[in-house]
């Protein structure tokens, strides 16, 4: 018992002293935990630092090859520590509470990423991770980029939509035909707005299931879901035949959109692109 | 419902579990196997310390330490503050889950009977939900204090409440009816999976994951002060057991032949509940939901010792623990640096072999 007191007050001693050294000496062994955070390491050119990643780190393609340790709100302590970290970087939300206290202790530095979905929430993410990183003249030249490609991509979207902005039903999943719809708050709802469209479900946060006479009632012009692989015909025939989707103009024109999860909902370099392919999505077709 | 009774025939007093010829030999037989089980707990153990996904071996270790070096933090960490507590509290709650299983099938002569039965599990659910998603109502002082504790307090509390409310559901005059409690305790386990069902449907997305892997449960989050917190009530539970053996030896026969010839009924049938109501709540409260221990585990030994309850109890409790440990060893293991919950792992193991032990002793059960 003492042994355990003693080598707590030791570990977090060394951990203070860990984060004044992270200063001197940057990192060179880190774990990155969440989608976007291990695709801003790569676009800072900072990705052979990498020792691990997540589960939801899927992109870019060269980040799969590192070893795995597990989905983002469960990971192990030993799991985390036996690829040798010296620094986690990990968006907000990563866990569980009893496993970073035990990172804490073994004197790895922690940084936490906010998760706020808008522009601004973008450029901050991306300047906490650059300054984790010590990658302070790459995030410069990436921030600017990403600055006016963002406000660009906004102003191209605000145009695209002019006085007449489409509503925009973004749905999860449609188990056993139930659909599970974006509300406010949300990742999709963040992205749909960004993209010059409306949410059509502003009645609650988060993601929920909807019965089906509230997804009528909302009436989206367009309707959008990830990609889960090239069935996008099959699939827009499954979702019109939804009785929920029957009567809505989406269904009726066939509109719908398909994206990538992680570069539809990441917030991170993406995004910019994303909203030029999502507003010119939502607006070319239906000016047809 | 008293499918245990009648492999006792041919003992002269049942309660004792046989004395005279073939219960001599069982008996013998139940003591090596006793010592068989605490070596297989041993060598577990060492293995369990020894595997992972660091490449940190207790061996190198322990001659680090013969040799007065001094071991690097990290190894230290990793021994002492991730694989030790983790080994204790696997130990804990295997032996908590097994015993409280024993317990159970003997209380409620049923072999299917589980803690869950008792309303422990549904309480103990619908409490660690309602703290995962309204934790962030309480004052924030609470919640400080708490900490990470939040949910095991929660989930341990929950356990008991419920159960305290089907026992006093089901006694009536000093008698505690085990059909009444059973069929209680099916009703309040409907009506914590609606309120938990509610939850649910509240909670966020962060909170859906949270809810979704405590339910599949995992040792991953042992600390020090969660063995030291589950350490006093399940060690009270697991001292308590032994005494019960006679009592539900006796139960075996039913209610009120055990009475006749002498067995305290009502008092064995109070002790066994908050056993496993302590038991178990705090099993649950600090790995969450992990299935099947509670019941392949006293299968497997009634396969080779029958039915009596003596020998059962103390194995009962080895051979969780051991289980527990290969699970956990393959569940830290398997998938490294990341992990299996290890609800996952007794499931995809246990349900086989419980199917296993059903067709072997079908003609036994008269199934």
């Amino acid at each position: 018992m003492m042994g355990f007191i003693s080598n707590l007050t030791r570990g977090v001693s060394l951990a203070f002293l860990a984060g004044s050294l992270a200063a001197a000496a940057p990192a060179e062994r880190i774990v990155s935990v969440g989608g976007s955070v291990t695709e801003i390491v790569y676009a800072l050119g900072e990705g052979h630092r990498l020792v691990a990643r997540d589960s939801t780190s899927s992109y870019p393609p060269q980040a799969e090859a590192l070893p795995n340790v597990g989905y983002a709100r469960a990971l192990s302590p030993e799991g985390v520590l036996s690829v040798d970290p010296d620094l986690i970087i990990a968006s907000s939300g990563a866990g569980p509470l009893e496993t970073l206290e035990v990172l804490k202790q073994a004197n790895v530095a922690y940084s936490e990423v906010p998760e706020v979905y808008s522009a601004d929430g973008v450029i901050q993410k991306i300047e906490t991770i650059a300054e984790a990183l010590g990658a302070g003249d790459k995030a410069r030249a990436l921030l600017d980029g990403i600055k006016h490609d963002l406000k660009a991509a906004q102003k191209d979207a605000a145009q695209r939509a002019g006085d007449t902005p489409v509503r925009v039903l973004f749905i999860l999943s449609t188990q056993g035909g139930r659909i599970m719809a974006g509300g406010r708050d949300t990742a999709a709802d963040g992205i749909i707005r960004m993209a010059g469209g409306i949410n059509a479900v502003d009645s609650f946060d988060g993601y929920k299931p909807m019965t089906d006479e509230a997804v009528s009632a909302t009436a989206p012009d367009v309707i959008l879901a990830m990609d889960r692989g090239g069935d996008h015909g099959v699939a827009m025939e499954q979702l019109a035949s939804l009785p929920a989707l029957i009567p809505t103009p989406a269904a009726q024109n066939g509109r719908l959109v398909r994206m990538d999860g992680l570069s539809l909902l990441g917030f991170g370099p993406r995004t910019p692109e994303t909203i030029q392919t999502l507003s010119r999505a939502f607006y070319e077709g239906h000016s047809k | 419902m008293s499918l245990a009774a009648d492999t006792h025939q041919g003992s002269a007093d049942p309660a004792r579990g046989g004395s005279t010829g073939a219960p001599v030999d069982r008996r013998h037989q139940a003591r090596r196997l006793t010592l068989v089980l605490a070596a297989l707990l041993l060598v577990t153990s060492v293995t369990s310390l020894t595997f992972g996904a660091a490449g940190t071996s207790v061996w190198s270790a322990l001659g680090d330490l013969v040799a007065g070096r001094e071991l690097s933090q990290l190894d230290r960490i990793i021994l002492f503050d991730i694989r030790l507590p983790r080994l204790c509290l696997g130990i804990l709650v295997g032996a908590a889950l097994a015993v409280s299983g024993v317990v159970m099938q003997g209380l409620f002569r049923n072999p299917l009977a589980d803690p869950g039965i008792v309303g422990v599990s549904a309480g103990a659910g619908l409490a660690a939900i309602t703290a995962i998603v309204l934790g962030s109502l309480l004052p924030a002082a609470l919640r400080d204090t708490l900490g990470t504790g939040l949910v095991p307090v929660a989930a341990f509390f929950g356990g008991w409440g419920s159960t305290l409310i089907l026992y006093r559901t089901a006694t009536r005059g000093g008698q505690t009816s085990v059909a009444t409690m059973l069929l209680a305790g099916i009703a309040l386990g409907a009506l914590a999976g609606a309120l938990s069902g509610i939850l649910v449907y509240m909670a966020d997305d962060n909170q859906l994951r949270d809810l979704t892997f405590w339910g599949m449960g995992s040792l991953a989050g042992a600390t020090w002060t969660k063995v030291l917190a589950a350490l006093p009530v399940i060690g009270l539970a697991l001292c308590a057991a032994p005494f019960l053996a006679r009592g539900l030896n006796g139960l075996a026969l039913g209610e009120a032949a055990a009475g006749h010839i002498g067995i305290p009924v009502q008092r064995v049938k109070n002790i066994s509940i908050m056993a496993v109501a302590g038991a178990t709540g705090a099993a649950v409260a600090v790995s969450g939901g992990i299935g099947f221990i509670g019941i392949v585990v006293p299968h497997l030994l009634r396969l080779s010792t029958g039915p009596d309850h003596h020998p059962l109890l103390p194995n009962a409790a080895l051979l969780g623990a051991t289980l527990l440990l290969a699970a956990d060893m393959i569940a830290r293991v398997i998938i490294a640096p990341a992990e299996l919950p290890i609800g996952i792992v007794t499931a995809v193991l246990g349900a086989p072999v419980f199917l296993w032990i059903l067709l072997k002793r079908r003609a036994g059960l008269g199934l």
